[in-house]
């Protein structure tokens, strides 16, 4: 518990600064907006009623924590979840093709990492192209993918969650390299020693020493899901889930709704990562290791 | 093929030349050494003379560039294919996520033994090497030693004729290695295997060994082999009758004369 403590603490000091410095700047960056507005009114407030009025505008430039906390708060739990201004409507159709993706994403990189390790040809083949991949931007691939598959009549869910794909199978692919190569040399010896099979090898040595490194990358590769399904939501024509959200709140310069679904996205990605970490944790438990 | 096949192991004219960055390397030459059913020989020598390189081609980890060996009058290869030995190295190598009984299973998983002789097989291994009542434990909830005993059941799990191991015990302290020592000898007495047992310690050498082989580096070679006189019967105070100090005496000449010429 004290350990909990001594980590919710300065995690909460750096977010009340935070916080802090957030008002500040939106104070600063409104300000000039708000002089216009008044100098055409007429009007001439005094300094705290003119910093109440920074904190208020409807489409400022940097909205206050708290307009984007009150948004928040209304469009997750003062709306009907499947109503097309709840955002937890918006974080559904995000997390599903997030979770499709990512699935997707976490058995090709596994595949293309035993491929990999096992077969000298691939090894020396494979590696460069997939580090190419990750240098190509995200944002010039997904529309193509989108109309591409578009053309050949698959739509929905599924091109969504390949652009997740895209981006997630590749932190699978350096972990588990990298934990199936995890076995010492004395361990391939004394398997050796027994002859056992190629398959023997990977089952009872390599696979149980990658699990560890599987589900660090998992983390990273679930964060990257996220990503790629609300890139992949942007030229999908603005239908549904955080990335339509964010597209047509910035149309109509929405930025309270950019900011909380913005938070919405942080929130699910959050919860992914915390969730793979849970797992890993108890799948290490239930794999014996020393309680940290 | 069929050389002499009373012999558990037998070396002739064996050379293994590794190449290296620095240029070839002799980590053996001209071995000829037989070992018979039951012995207990020890191999000892400084570092580099090839006393694990010896023990690693016995085990076919290490391929022989001349000369031959045989393994129960087969190759190595054909010796590991057949499972003639149980290897203990010189770190335990447990599988950390397996529990100590899942790790004397492993073997026996790969070579295919039944559930019910697997279990039997653990419960006599473990208890052989007084082990018994830490099956459900984690390696990491064992002490070094206890360590090293359950690398040893595995490697008599499935009952191989030979044990091979290298330098078991040399990562542990001298009160934990004279209690090991004295139970490997009890085992040995026990169980009638063939044992080839690499050290760096004189007192082990001398204390376990029917037969103790002298090496000496650079090239990797065999400068002695001395019979040991003492009893098969061994409490730990053998170590100070003279008759041990005499063997010990003898096993340092021909370490130093092994040196002799380097210095």
């Amino acid at each position: 518990m004290d350990s909990t403590r001594d980590k919710v603490v300065p995690v909460l000091t750096i977010l009340g600064g935070l916080v802090i410095v957030w008002y500040v700047f939106a104070v600063i960056l409104n300000t000039p907006f708000q002089r216009d507005l008044d100098r055409r009114a007429g009007e001439d407030p005094g300094t705290i009623e003119f910093i109440g009025k920074t904190l208020a505008q409807p489409k400022p430039i940097l909205p206050a924590p708290h307009q984007v906390a009150i948004n928040f708060f209304q469009s997750t739990f003062m709306v009907k979840p499947w109503s097309v201004r709840s955002l937890v409507y918006h974080a559904w159709v995000t997390l599903s093709s997030t979770l499709l993706g990512f699935a997707f994403g976490t058995a090709l990189g596994i595949l293309i990492a035993v491929g990999i390790v096992h077969v000298t040809t691939l090894d020396r083949s494979l590696m460069p192209w997939i580090i190419a991949s990750q240098t190509i931007p995200i944002l010039a691939i997904a529309p193509m993918v989108i109309v591409v598959l578009a053309a050949v009549g698959i739509t929905g869910l599924i091109p969504k969650a390949l652009i997740s794909t895209y981006l997630s199978f590749f932190p699978v692919v350096v972990g588990m390299v990298k934990g199936l190569r995890s076995p010492e040399i004395i361990n391939l010896d004394l398997m050796h020693t027994y002859n056992a099979s190629r398959s023997q090898i990977f089952w009872k040595l390599r696979a149980p020493a990658a699990v560890p490194f599987l589900f660090t990358s998992m983390k990273v590769a679930v964060a990257a899901s996220l990503v790629g399904a609300i890139v992949g939501e942007l030229p999908t024509g603005a239908v549904a889930g955080i990335g339509a959200k964010l597209l047509s709140a910035s149309y109509y310069s929405a930025t309270i709704d950019i900011w909380s679904a913005l938070v919405a996205g942080s929130v699910v990605a959050a919860l992914l990562v915390m969730i793979v970490g849970i797992a890993g944790r108890l799948v290490d438990r239930a794999m014996g290791a020393r309680p940290a | 093929m069929t050389s002499d096949s009373a012999n558990v192991v037998s070396a002739e004219k064996l050379g293994l030349t590794f190449q290296t960055n620095d240029g070839p390397v002799q980590a053996l030459t001209d071995v000829d050494l037989s070992i018979r059913k039951g012995e207990f020989v020890s191999f000892i020598g400084p570092s580099g003379c090839g006393k694990t390189t010896f023990l690693r081609v016995i085990a076919d980890l290490e391929k022989p560039t001349t000369g031959s060996i045989y393994v129960n009058g087969m190759t190595p290869s054909q010796a590991r294919r057949k499972r003639a030995y149980g290897y203990v190295f010189q770190a335990p190598a447990l599988f950390p996520w397996r529990t100590i009984e899942r790790n004397v299973a492993l073997p026996l998983e790969i070579m295919g033994i039944s559930g019910a002789d697997q279990k039997a097989r653990i419960a006599r291994t473990l208890d052989l090497v007084n082990l018994a009542g830490f099956e459900k434990k984690y390696p990491w909830q064992l002490s070094g030693g206890m360590q090293q005993r359950a690398s040893i059941a595995r490697a008599l799990a499935f009952d191989a004729d030979l044990l091979l191991m290298d330098e078991p015990f040399g990562a542990l302290d001298e009160i934990v290695r004279d209690h090991l020592n004295k139970q490997l000898l009890e085992l040995w007495a026990r169980t009638d295997k063939t044992i080839c047992f690499v050290t760096h310690s004189i007192p082990e050498a001398v204390y376990l060994s029917t037969r103790i082989v002298v090496m000496s580096p650079r090239p990797g070679r065999v400068t002695d082999v001395i019979e040991s006189t003492l009893p098969k019967e061994r409490p730990l105070h053998i170590r100070d009758t003279p008759e041990f100090l005499e063997i010990a005496h003898r096993v340092r000449e021909g370490l130093h004369a092994g040196h002799s010429y380097e210095d």
